[in-house]
């Protein structure tokens, strides 16, 4: 890694709040035109991990260094009150300024550009995610922190839309951190995955995770073979049983 | 003689003057749920009032360095307490009133017309006090618009706000102390038992009309211009308080904006 690549550095961060360690010992780097993959079940800290690395938490063990200010972020959860009265092109230019052009443009990318002057509350979930997603893109950030982006979207949506955030990371060569359930689409197109469950499991290549015992006890067998499915085209094939048999690359 | 004499024509530029600042502030006391917020600030500045006539001092000065002082004294319980906001506003709001109300029989060698404070007095509007109203509404407006962005931003959502590099905190703490000054200049005119609603029922009537953020401030002052001017005339007609009758009007705008109440999507 080249050290002008990087664009976050946490290390050893944690956060203790009432009570109990939310996440404990996270070690993470972003870089540059990198996609780095929290997953983990319910309440493992990810969301967490991602606000500590944004510098949200004031009072965090560890320390946190981030090397840009050009950073988009895409909450987990916006809700949008009825009495704020807000269009997507409002919302485009919250924290930005754009010209029409960018605006027309990265609602393009993410396929709800004639939603322009829609009103947030009209739109459906995955629209609305859709959205979220062009904003964040719009003014080409560095580091873009996706917290579960496709929620609610379709299952053509979804696919498309993780082409597209692989895409911007290497059109943009930004940085992505990215929070997701979706094990089996998220993991073909990731760089680096870090497993969570309240501390780092274990870290590193899709391909490393999966094989991981750590991994595998916490999402099962089965999600193991899931991935490797996508993987044996590149570097490994299954024997009968299924189990995965490694042909030297 | 100049047309300044005039108490009638020195309440309505008074009122335009209020009006003005409190469309866009009121916007953002209704966005932000600040309601209650307004009003406990609105409670604190009875002390002020009564501060003001024992040590002599400004009036609209005590009142906003009092407010801004309950205003910061709340930002701090907030972060340091784990009672939920609206009893905090609760607590504050009803020691404030309770202690400016105490301390006010101590003073009771001082004529003092309570109700001109509850409910604003608009016969007591001097020149002096249009020009504290028109250049301290300015200064609002004039920060308020410096500050609208990253306002508005962390409005929407506080944590996407902090993540791209504002600095919500701070615009948060800058807006409570323009809702103070704002609290300060109007009491006079409007009452602090009313100010909140000068404040927000105009809005409220605007969000019925409008579907993007401008447009609702934009109706907000049309809306709070209009009660003044048609309140104070109702008021001066059928011989009302002034306060009590501006906020009347407003309320029928806001029922009359239901009929063209826009989908509640």
């Amino acid at each position: 890694m080249i050290e002008n690549d990087l664009l976050v550095k946490v290390s050893d961060a944690g956060l203790y709040k009432n009570g109990k360690w939310l996440v404990k010992g996270v070690n993470l780097n972003i870089t540059k035109g990198k996609i780095v993959t929290l997953i983990g079940p319910n309440g493992s800290g990810k969301t967490t991990t991602a606000k500590i690395a944004l510098g949200l938490y004031k009072n965090i063990e560890g320390t946190v260094k981030r090397l840009t200010n050009k950073i988009s972020y895409v909450p987990q959860k916006v809700s949008i009150d009825w009495t704020l009265p807000v269009r997507v092109i409002d919302f485009m230019v919250l924290t930005q300024d754009l010209q029409d052009q960018e605006i027309n443009d990265a609602l393009n990318l993410t396929g709800v550009e004639h939603l322009k002057n829609n009103n947030l509350r009209e739109l459906s979930g995955g629209e609305f995610q859709r959205v979220l997603l062009a904003r964040a893109i719009a003014k080409k950030p560095d580091l873009l922190v996706l917290d579960e982006p496709v929620q609610g979207v379709d299952f053509t949506g979804e696919v498309e839309l993780y082409a597209l955030i692989k895409k911007i990371s290497e059109t943009l060569q930004c940085g992505i951190l990215l929070i997701s359930h979706d094990l089996h689409v998220v993991m073909s197109a990731t760089d680096y995955v870090v497993c969570l469950n309240g501390h780092v499991c274990c870290s590193g290549t899709p391909v490393a995770v999966a094989q991981n015992k750590e991994y595998k006890e916490l999402f099962g067998e089965k999600s193991s073979q899931l991935l490797s499915l996508y993987e044996h085209e590149h570097d490994h094939v299954h024997d009968s049983d299924g189990n995965i048999v490694k042909e030297g690359k | 003689m100049t047309i300044f004499d005039d108490f009638v024509f020195r309440a309505l530029i008074a009122g335009i003057g209020i009006a003005l600042v409190t469309g866009p502030l009121g916007c953002f006391v209704v966005w932000r749920r600040l309601s209650f917020f307004g009003d406990t600030l609105a409670h604190s500045a009875l002390l002020g009032v009564i501060l003001s006539i024992s040590f002599d001092i400004n009036i609209s000065l005590s009142i906003f360095a009092v407010s801004s002082l309950v205003a910061l004294i709340l930002l701090r319980l907030q972060n340091t307490t784990n009672l939920a906001g609206d009893a905090l506003l609760g607590l504050l709001s009803h020691s404030s009133l309770a202690i400016g109300l105490v301390v006010l029989g101590f003073l009771s060698f001082i004529r003092f017309d309570i109700m001109g404070v509850l409910f604003g007095d608009i016969l007591s509007v001097n020149v002096n006090d249009l020009i504290i109203i028109w250049a301290g509404g300015a200064i609002i407006l004039f920060v308020l618009w410096l500050i609208w962005k990253p306002l508005f931003a962390s409005t929407v959502n506080y944590e996407l706000a902090e993540a791209e590099g504002m600095n919500p905190k701070r615009v948060n703490a800058i807006f409570t102390i323009l809702l103070a000054a704002l609290i300060a200049i109007s009491i006079k005119m409007v009452g602090l038992l009313l100010i909140t609603g000068m404040l927000i029922i105009p809005c409220a009537m605007a969000r019925n009309l409008s579907n993007n953020p401008k447009q609702m401030v934009v109706f907000s002052i049309i809306g709070g211009l209009l009660s003044v001017f048609v309140g104070l005339y109702a008021s001066f007609e059928i011989n009302t308080s002034s306060g009590p009758t501006i906020v009347t009007v407003a309320i029928i705008l806001f029922i009359l904006s239901l009929s063209r109440i826009r989908k509640k999507y």
